[in-house]
């Protein structure tokens, strides 16, 4: 299977999306942005078509889009991004303009479902490249605030009383959450991004008892999934989202399951 | 004693509506001062002025340095919006206001910090226990122990006896005083009972009116409170 470059360059990346993914998830569990990660997957299919239409790669797309966006929602409040009708609202406006960015830039429907559900055979060692260090900033500043963002997410409360500058917090996950999303989508594609980015995480978070067990639970349960989907997809030829999705689900209810029975 | 917080002609006003008008007052270092006043006089709107969680309309919150480094404060919220599902101990919940380092792990020194602050409110035995599944009483005191980790000049406790049956009142308040007297703290309590704040206070702040009047808890006159209880 390695003796495929494609094969090799999906394995790279989506080591590090998992990485990154089951990281950041078990911040947006915590924080419940669970349907603000939703809305930015899709400002992330519209920022890809975006690229498409201006001729630039669809991850620079996404990632003007998300981190635009990211920015506007903190300008709004992290409270006001939460309500779910104002996500819906942003959410249609993006999905409609991604259309329209794809139809002007005449690009056939194959490119758009790329976008929407990812691909494992269009990742280039450039592509993998980019992949890996947009993941070790997110990673290297996750570990940089990672106490504060740690008291904000868990304690919002004792956080802003003890001195926590939240609103920099926020921003700043904001930013890392955008970032996260436009590269976890390059493998599961945009529309499947938040299956990465919260199921693990609400696997660690039914069976994890403390912090370490979380992000442990959350981390190894993406890289399973993302590894295990890749060989599936690779023995059967069927598409490596339908089984990343499936085993991470599958996980998913059978952390549910076993803390029933416990 | 040297003043460690100063408010001068304090104002706070939400839209049309004057919170307070033109409050005075200092509170000094050690000393423990209640503040009480009917529901809605603005007792935590100004607890939040002093913490910095909210800015005044006009006039100034001085905190002054104390040995050398800025004022510290821990405040003890009554309501904290925890999710009842967060898999946090009471170890780890308390630890989060562990402060700045370079590496999200506790060294050998901040896991003994932890750990004295988990003694000195009576809850090494229990620091594996949930936080979901503690009683109301040990989660005061793991409120109370995450706000002394930050080792306060000045500890707030914003009605958090509030929820609490007699008993577990008498018990969480007679640790704080026996906690704040040890360390020479300041506490500054926001209560709606009398019984504790002279008990436990020597003055008191009564918030009325949109003023601040103050004098020493034996001087506090229970119809000034009357129907806040």
């Amino acid at each position: 299977m390695f003796a495929f470059d494609f094969m090799r360059h999906a394995f790279i990346a989506s080591t590090f999306i998992a990485l990154t993914c089951g990281i950041i998830g078990v911040f947006v569990v915590a924080r419940q942005l669970s349907f603000l990660t939703h809305m930015l997957s899709e400002i992330g299919f519209a920022g890809a078509a975006f690229g498409a239409f201006m001729g630039i790669s669809p991850l620079i797309g996404m990632l003007l889009f998300t981190l635009a966006s990211s920015g506007l929602i903190s300008g709004l409040s992290v409270e006001k991004a939460r309500r779910e009708s104002t996500i819906s609202a942003v959410s249609s406006l993006f999905i409609g303009s991604g259309i329209l960015f794809l139809a002007l830039a005449n690009q056939s429907s194959s490119y758009a479902t790329q976008i929407l559900f990812g691909s494992i055979v269009g990742i280039s060692l450039n592509g993998v490249w980019q992949l890996v260090i947009l993941s070790l900033v997110v990673l290297v500043t996750v570990w940089l605030i990672f106490r504060p963002l740690l008291f904000d997410s868990f304690d919002p409360v004792g956080a802003r009383a003890n001195g926590v500058s939240a609103n920099i917090v926020s921003l700043v996950f904001l930013i890392l959450l955008a970032v996260s999303v436009s590269v976890g989508a390059q493998i599961v594609g945009s529309m499947l991004v938040f299956i990465l980015m919260t199921i693990p995480a609400a696997t660690a978070k039914t069976l994890g008892h403390n912090i370490r067990q979380l992000l442990t639970i959350s981390v190894g349960t993406a890289l399973i999934g993302v590894w295990l989907g890749l060989w599936l997809a690779y023995i059967t030829n069927w598409p490596a989202t339908f089984f990343i999705a499936l085993i991470e689900v599958v996980f998913y209810l059978g952390a549910l399951l076993f803390r029933k029975k416990a | 004693m040297a003043t460690i917080v100063t408010v001068k002609d304090l104002s706070m006003h939400f839209g049309n509506k004057d919170v307070f008008d033109r409050l005075n007052f200092e509170i000094q270092a050690g000393e423990k001062v209640s503040l009480i006043g009917h529901n809605g006089v603005g007792k935590s709107t100004l607890v939040k002025l002093i913490i910095g969680l909210l800015s005044p309309t006009s006039g100034q919150i001085t905190l002054q340095d104390v040995d050398g480094h800025p004022l510290k404060v821990g405040y003890v919220p009554q309501f904290r919006n925890i999710d009842a599902d967060a898999p946090l101990s009471i170890n780890s919940f308390v630890a989060l206001n562990i402060g700045k380092n370079w590496h999200p792990w506790l060294n050998n020194a901040e896991k003994k910090r932890v750990n004295d602050v988990l003694e000195q409110t009576n809850l090494m035995a229990i620091k594996h226990r949930p936080l979901a599944l503690a009683s109301g009483g040990e989660r005061q005191r793991a409120y109370l122990a995450q706000a002394l980790l930050g080792d306060p000049d000045l500890l707030i406790m914003d009605e958090s006896t509030a929820s609490m049956d007699v008993d577990a009142k008498q018990v969480i308040m007679a640790l704080v005083d026996r906690i704040v007297t040890e360390k020479k703290m300041a506490l500054l309590f926001v209560s709606h009972d009398l019984e504790l704040t002279i008990k436990y206070t020597d003055r008191y702040l009564l918030l009325q009116d949109k003023k601040v009047s103050t004098g020493t808890s034996d001087q506090i006159n229970p119809d000034s409170l009357k129907g806040a209880e």
